[in-house]
Parts: C-alpha cells; structure tokens; sequence
C-alpha cells in the first residue's frame, strides 16, 4: 500500500513451477505477515541496478500463514522486473514489499462462481478456488493454458478439485468454452477472469453480449507501465520537475523524487493513483484501465502508475 | 429531498433497454406507468417479445402500456400479489434475465430486496423512481415498518412512539430509518412538515 508500511522479507525458497515460472516463498524478516483474503496481491519492490521496480504479483499461499508465496512468469521483453526475479534473486534474497491489497474479491453474495484463467492469470484462482471449497460455495475453474509444461498449478488444482477443475490446452487445440458457459446458468451466478488483455476483453464482452450484467462479470487485470521516450514531469505542488526515463512510469520518478503519490495496484486498474493534469504539451498516452473515454478524451486526468506522455512536459498537480 | 448527501440514500436513473438481455421483467406501480411506456416507447421490437411486465395499480393507467406488443402483461391487485408472481419467476431464472422497476421508492425498495433473495445484485436493476416521495419507515425501537410516511414526524403505527424520519436507508429492510423524535426532551417535538410528497 502506499501508506509506508512496507514489510521486509527473506526469500526462503524458489521452486521452478512451469517452464519460466518460479514460485518465491517469502518470510518476514521479523514478526508475522497479515493475513489476507483470496484474490488478494502484493507489491514487490526491486531493484534492478539502478532502478527501484515495483510489480504486483497475486499472493498464491494457501494454508501456512508464516510465509507468503508469490508466482513470477519471466517475461523477456519487459522492463526487467521479473527477469531480475528470476536470474537475480536467489535464496536469501531479502525483499520489500507491500501490505497485501485485493482488488479481485470474490462476491460471497452471489450464488455460483466461474473462474476463468488464462496463462500465468491462474495465479489469483489458486486461493480463491481453495476459499470457494472450504465455504462450500458452488464453483467451477477453467484454466487455459499454451502446453503442459507451461500450465502452472494445472496438476495440483485438479488434483484438490477433481469435478470443478477443467483443463484446456491451446497446443491440443481445446480452448475454453466461453459462450457455451454463458449459457444456462442460475441467476447470481459470477465470472471471474484473469489472463492476458485480449482473453480478458473477449470474455467481458461476450458476457455482456449474454445479456450479463456488468455487476456479474470481474477481472483483474495489472498493465506494466508503457515505455517511451523520456519527458518531463512538473510537480506543481511540490515545485519540482523531474525527468522520467525510457523505462520508467510517472509513479516511479515521482517516488525516487521523494515525493509521495497514493497507489495501490500499480497496474491501471484501481483508480488510486489517478491524478489531475495542470498542463500537457504533447499527447497522453493512456493506457490504464480505468478512466472513462469522456475523460481520457478531455485530457484532465492521468494515471500515473502506467500511462505516460508522448512529448516534451506534463505538468501534474502533486 | 431526494438527494441529501446521505450515502446510503438510494438514487435512481431512467428505465432504458439492455439490448442484450434474453428475458426482461419490468416491474411497474402506480405512476411508474410512465417510465414503463418511455421504456417501450425507446426500445425495439425484439426486446418488446422478450419482455414480461408486472403491474400493480389502477386498471385503466395501463391502458397505455396495452398498445405494445409485448410478450406477456398481468395486472395484480396489491404489491404484496405482485412480488408473489415475483418469486414464481426470478426462482427458476437464468443469468441474462434483466429487472426493471418503476414507482414509488417503497415498491421498488421491495423489488429490490426480494429480488436480492435471488442474489440480484441491486446496481444490476434498472430503476426510476416516479410518484410520491412518501416513504416507507422501520421503527428503530420496535422494529415496525410504516408505510407511505408523507411528514417529517410520525407516530409509529406499531408501538407509538413519536419518530423523525431519516434519510439513512437499509436496503435489507427496504425502509427509512426513523428514530424517537423526543428522547431528549420528552414531548418537545420539532414542527411537524410534509415533506415526503
Ligand atoms: S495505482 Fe491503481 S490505477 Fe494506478
């Protein structure tokens, strides 16, 4: 969270879980670690070199409460944060990271739950469908993914839910369902989906199109901040400007500025970080998930965990 | 009135057609009958054929809503026969079935509350508030609920006590919270106002 209280932890075991995933297990350096509720993410602070990265990653313990475990997909043509994960960080490492935040609660008041992942977007489902089980919710998941050796957790959630747990394979040519799910279900019946971008888009509007309401349809989606050329960004209120670079989001800069900015998820989905534009000589180029067309359009608005801008200075009321 | 800052104070917005719904229930007392016709009036024949409407009030309002076609209508004498017919058909309904309601904030308050017994989200139905302001109440002492409450000051029709109606609303009880108007100083009543109209 961005009230400062950051949790220090050890990495006390890396276990390889698919081909470029590694699950961390983290333990706090001293005294516990909140619990936290299913669906719930954390922010890890890394530093790669130079630069201080933040990521969210979905927590996917379940059970013991002394640790909390994370799982990293190593994406090459990022901006390092996972790679650093990977080849950086060993046993031992110590970590920062963030009080756990959930943006993807489960609705306990609905009456049934489909859980769609896609890829490394199982993560978050791991606990849910655990929490689904153990409140005897009604539930189902179905889980895509490219190959066997790329579909993390397929086994052991089969294996914890032999009847809810269906497996899907891009390389076997079996995809999930998605319009036959639609179909035929009880009312409050709720959709979950976490996957890549145009997974998530597809199956929103398909629900939609189903007749859905947007109130029964949910997902958790985390952008990595765009890159681009570097710009500057005026702090009007703290009478500073700074320099943001290729790699680097607005949030970022302003935060190794020492300047404090609210956030929570890091990843154009919370709204939290959303800040007022003084002035803009070039173009924004959004690329949250959160704001409304109509204000994007107006250019008043920016969010500052991801978006960025196409010109030479922002000007930014912080 | 309408709108006093109170969060848990209900706002409502115009009927308009989900296009995408596969059934739609609208559900219409009173006054309601205008936004119901609006609502007919905007949307397309295909959403017409895969609508049901519910009407609780006076026969001849209806008249108006008889010149559509649509795929069933039945008139029910009370709210309470109305939202029996209600649970006949949400207790089988499939996902892509859309509410709709229109009236006074009491029926629709109703609606609301027995529809959530179906786990129907309340932001997911579409709701325009028409007719009186009069409220629905729940003692806070007692725990009775008085109906079409149009004053500021009420005597509670359970157990008595003279109650200030507040804008603080529960959606489970579909009621206005109203609380003893003269606990501090008892039988010093504020001027009684209608203004719940
Ligand atoms: S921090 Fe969540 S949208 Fe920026």
């Amino acid at each position: 969270m961005s009230d400062g209280r950051e949790i220090s932890v050890r990495v006390s075991d890396i276990t390889v879980v698919a081909k470029d995933i590694k699950r961390f297990r983290l333990q706090p350096i001293s005294g516990a670690l909140p619990l936290f509720s299913a669906g719930s993410h954390i922010v890890v602070s890394i530093f790669a070199d130079d630069r201080r990265i933040r990521n969210p990653y979905s927590l996917t313990s379940v059970g013991d409460p002394s640790g909390y475990d994370i799982s990293v997909l190593k994406t090459a043509n990022s901006r390092g944060g996972s790679v650093f994960m990977h080849e950086r960080v060993t046993k031992g490492t110590e970590l920062v990271i963030s009080q756990p935040v959930n943006l993807f609660p489960i609705n306990l008041s609905g009456r049934k739950h489909i859980l769609l992942a896609g890829g490394i977007g199982i993560t978050p489902f791991i606990t849910m469908a655990h929490q689904l089980a153990s409140l005897n919710q009604p539930f189902q998941l179905h889980y895509g993914s490219r190959s066997k050796e790329r579909g993390a957790y397929a086994e052991s959630l089969k294996e914890a839910f032999p009847d809810r747990v269906f497996l899907y394979r891009d390389d076997e040519g079996t995809f999930i369902p998605i319009d036959a799910l639609l179909r035929n279900q009880p009312l409050g019946t709720h959709l979950y989906v976490c996957g890549p971008e145009g997974m998530i888009n597809a199956f929103l509007k398909a629900g939609l199109a189903a007749g859905w309401p947007k109130e029964s349809l949910h997902a958790e989606r985390f952008i990595a901040p765009s890159s681009g050329k570097p710009f500057s960004v005026k702090l009007v209120r703290s009478g500073r400007t700074i320099k943001v670079d290729e790699h680097q989001s607005i949030l970022e800069a302003v935060e190794d500025a020492g300047v404090k900015a609210p956030y929570l998820c890091r990843g154009g989905a919370c709204g939290q970080c959303e800040t007022d534009v003084v002035s803009c000589d070039g173009e924004i180029v959004h690329s949250d998930n959160y704001l409304d067309p109509d204000v994007r359009k107006s250019g008043s608005k920016i969010m500052i965990c991801v978006s960025r801008l196409n010109g030479f200075e922002l000007a930014l009321n912080l | 009135m309408l709108f006093s800052g109170i969060k848990s104070r209900p706002l409502y917005a115009t009927l308009q057609p989900d296009p995408f719904a596969r059934f739609n229930l609208v559900l219409v007392q009173g006054e309601g009958v205008n936004a119901a016709v609006r609502l007919l009036e905007c949307a397309g024949d295909q959403f017409r054929m895969r609508t049901t409407i519910l009407y609780a009030g006076a026969a001849q309002a209806a008249d108006r809503m008889r010149s559509f076609q649509i795929q069933r209508m039945q008139f029910l004498p009370t709210i309470e026969t109305l939202l029996v017919r209600v649970d006949g058909f949400l207790a089988t309904a499939m996902m892509g079935t859309r509410l709709y309601t229109a009236g006074t904030e009491g029926f629709m308050g109703q609606v609301i509350q027995h529809a959530g017994n179906y786990f129907i989200d309340h932001k997911s139905i579409i709701t325009e508030h028409c007719g009186s302001l009069a409220r629905r109440i729940q003692c806070i002492h007692c725990r009775g609920a008085t109906e079409n409450v149009t004053t500021n000051v009420v005597r509670c029709s359970h157990c008595g006590v003279d109650l200030l109606v507040r804008d603080h609303y529960s959606r489970r009880l579909a009621a206005f919270m109203a609380v003893s108007a003269d606990a501090e100083a008892p039988g010093t009543l504020p001027a009684i106002e209608k203004i719940f109209r």
